[in-house]
């Protein structure tokens, strides 16, 4: 099956990342495909690279980063949503693209089911 | 991208479901702007009012005094896109002491049962 994912709450605060992070990887080792993750509302927090938790704790950001690159998702963050919050292309961590809410709509259409994460 | 879409041919039954007050979170202000969005994909699109969401589209919205845009005019404009199947949950409307009066834009009435039924045929259920 095709998923598209929604994530609509920023990371640390909500579980939603953290959810949506093992959804995905849980997805893919099952040989499901991800037509894309898609950053909104305060979930476009998940892609800055100024994050640094404490060392014990999990990187969110990285994690999906890394994620990203072993499986070529496509990583996208909302322009209006990312600008409102201080998201710019130059604190934009690795693997993370910014683009409109139009690419939102298009996975709903492309993928088999669109799973949003967060309240 | 529009283009694209009516190129493949895939209209989905989008719903978009707004629970929250239009002022105090950001969901029901982000939620419209994913609708306008939308209507350029030529999708079968509707939106549910439902719990303190049944206020986005309340007449009289006043935000002077709190210093937020007050963006309900918007909804006017959802007619111009062809975007015109609005529902509001009978349930939460009455229980806020709303009648069918009381909206900006025409609405239709649906109690919890005929929206669930309604829920039930969609592809795609985005709820803010």
């Amino acid at each position: 099956m095709k998923f598209g994912i929604l994530i609509n709450e920023g990371p640390y605060t909500h579980q939603a990342s953290d959810t949506a992070y093992q959804f995905v990887k849980a997805a893919l080792a099952k040989g499901h495909q991800i037509h894309r993750v898609f950053f909104y509302n305060d979930g476009v927090n998940n892609a800055t690279k100024l994050t640094d938790p404490p060392q014990d704790d999990r990187n969110i950001v990285n994690r999906w980063a890394d994620l990203a690159k072993e499986h070529k998702l496509d990583l996208v963050v909302c322009v209006a949503a990312a600008l409102r919050r201080g998201i710019r292309e130059d604190n934009l961590a690795a693997e993370f693209r910014i683009s409109g809410l139009g690419q939102l709509v298009e996975s709903g259409i492309q993928a088999d089911r669109l799973v949003t994460f967060g309240d | 991208m529009s283009e694209e879409m009516s190129e493949s041919g895939i209209v989905k039954k989008f719903m978009y479901v707004n629970r929250k007050a239009p002022y105090g979170t950001i969901y029901a202000l982000e939620s419209l702007e994913v609708v306008l969005i939308a209507a350029a994909f030529d999708q079968d699109v509707s939106l549910a009012f439902i719990d303190d969401g049944v206020y986005q589209i309340a007449k009289g919205q006043d935000t002077k005094s709190i210093g937020v845009k007050n963006f309900s005019s918007t909804y006017r404009a959802l007619d111009d896109y062809d975007i015109n199947k609005l529902y509001v949950q009978k349930e939460s409307m009455e229980a806020r002491g709303l009648t069918d009066k009381d909206f900006l834009v025409p609405v239709e009435i649906k109690t919890a049962a005929e929206l669930s039924a309604l829920m039930e045929q969609q592809d795609v259920l985005l709820s803010f």
